[in-house]
């Protein structure tokens, strides 16, 4: 069993592996929308999961458009959904 | 669909703009493509409709007629196509004469120009980097998303009776008697005495087809997508450089600065030029430079990360110049094609110069620079 760590998606606590991308473990805690469209609010996650469709973005520790496929989690990190 | 008064080759936004003016004079009209709609080079540009670009003379009589009809063809098939008189603002890297001299020439045709100072320029767009001094606003700049435009024009043309076929690629032109009967297709004989090549950057190939010749060449060019950001660009931004490297006939690589922000939020940034045939590989170099430039025009775009970057062929006529008109060959054999980097911009009046042609009525402007029978002698 590999280490347990624990990050923060739009103010909720998450658990996930080390190791696991940001966007496998909000979706493994049962959150599927990682962000809303800009124009119409649709949900959107992951499309192509290996970094190009730029669907899955998020804002990483303020810094935005972060592709969540194919960032590592790490313990405390503050994601929130991109506007 | 049963015979077709013409038959449009190629679904990008000339043909589907010469479709909609046929259809719209009462011709059934059938538009076929190798591929889908917008596959070409309509899928592959900025959507540029711009007037600031070109120097007095026909092509610039042609744009700013086809500016309105823009707006004319919004009205008549629907707002759908993010058309946007955004408006361009160019500015003098280095010495602001040839620039100012090109726009007071601009002004005494038709074009709507206003020179910028330092502290003009920078209200119009605030994010530019402050040794820009000097520039020239030209409001009747526009921009459109060229895809979603020939789709929808597309759909127009089929609801009024037209038809559409894809994935038909042309194997043969029937000419018979110096005429066109018809065309062979991957899906079939589509039987026509019309038949418009709006092949773009391919219509060399077509026209050999049919016997004929034109000297169309791909001149590729990069364009980089940033990330959807807050608003940083107002306007079509771009340096004066622009203009010489499109008038330039030079096959070797050329890049000026053009940078708009979209409706969307994404940032478009080019212009490369060079004419390397039809190689469609990446070149990290060209991109790298494309970046650096832009970042020297709009520095906060150094935070700012790329999405992608795409490709595409411009038709490319020796002469700079569309070629517009019946072949010089074949009889019922018209060209729309050759309109390089500004075919989106002068996609409606072809079509009104095309089909008024096709119809023998009058028209806007003398057409006769755009004949394809200015190169029944010249080669590439």
């Amino acid at each position: 069993m590999s280490k347990q760590i624990s990050f923060t998606f739009n103010g909720v606590a998450v658990q996930c592996e080390e190791g696991q991308s940001i966007a496998a473990a909000v979706i493994n805690s049962g959150t599927l929308a990682l962000r809303k469209t800009r124009f119409g609010e649709e949900p959107r996650s992951v499309f192509c999961g290996i970094g190009i469709c730029f669907d899955c973005v998020v804002v990483v520790d303020g810094v935005a458009n972060q592709r969540s496929c194919l960032i590592e989690a790490k313990a405390d990190m503050d994601i929130e959904s991109s506007s | 669909m049963q015979s077709p008064d013409a038959i449009v080759i190629g679904a990008g936004i000339v043909g589907a703009s010469s479709a909609l003016s046929l259809t719209n004079a009462g011709l059934k009209v059938l538009v076929i493509d190798r591929g889908a709609v917008s596959s070409g080079t309509t899928g592959a540009g900025e959507g540029n409709i711009l007037v600031s670009d070109k120097d007095p003379g026909p092509e610039l009589t042609l744009a700013l007629r086809s500016r309105d009809l823009w707006f004319e063809m919004q009205d008549d098939v629907g707002d759908s196509f993010e058309l946007e008189a955004k408006g361009g603002v160019v500015v003098a890297r280095h010495d602001d004469g040839p620039l100012l001299k090109l726009a007071a020439e601009q002004s005494q045709h038709g074009v709507t120009t206003q020179k910028l100072n330092q502290s003009s320029l920078h209200e119009l767009e605030p994010y530019l980097h402050p040794d820009f001094h000097s520039g020239v606003f030209y409001p009747q700049d526009a921009q459109c998303q060229p895809m979603l435009a020939a789709a929808q024009v597309i759909r127009t043309v089929i609801a009024r009776g037209g038809a559409f076929v894809s994935q038909a690629k042309v194997t043969r032109i029937v000419v018979e008697n110096g005429a066109v009967a018809g065309i062979e297709t991957s899906k079939g004989i589509f039987k026509a005495p019309i038949i418009i090549n709006a092949t773009g950057t391919w219509a060399g190939e077509l026209a050999e087809m049919a016997g004929s010749h034109l000297p169309i060449a791909p001149r590729k060019g990069f364009i980089l997508v940033t990330e959807p950001t807050k608003k940083y660009v107002f306007h079509k931004v771009y340096d004066s450089d622009y203009v010489t490297n499109v008038a330039s006939s030079d096959a070797d690589l050329q890049t000026s600065t053009v940078v708009e922000g979209t409706r969307s939020g994404t940032i478009l940034i080019g212009a490369s030029r060079e004419r390397i045939g039809f190689d469609g590989s990446m070149n990290y170099e060209i991109l790298r430079r494309l970046a650096g430039q832009a970042t020297s025009l709009f520095p906060v775009l150094r935070d700012v990360q790329l999405l992608r970057a795409y490709r595409g062929f411009r038709p490319y006529a020796p002469d700079h110049l569309p070629v517009i008109g019946e072949d010089s060959k074949v009889r019922g054999l018209w060209h729309s094609a050759g309109h390089e980097g500004a075919g989106i911009g002068l996609a409606p009046g072809s079509a009104a110069l095309i089909t008024d042609a096709i119809l023998g009525r009058e028209t806007f402007m003398d057409g006769s620079a755009f004949s394809p029978h200015r190169f029944a002698t010249v080669s590439l």
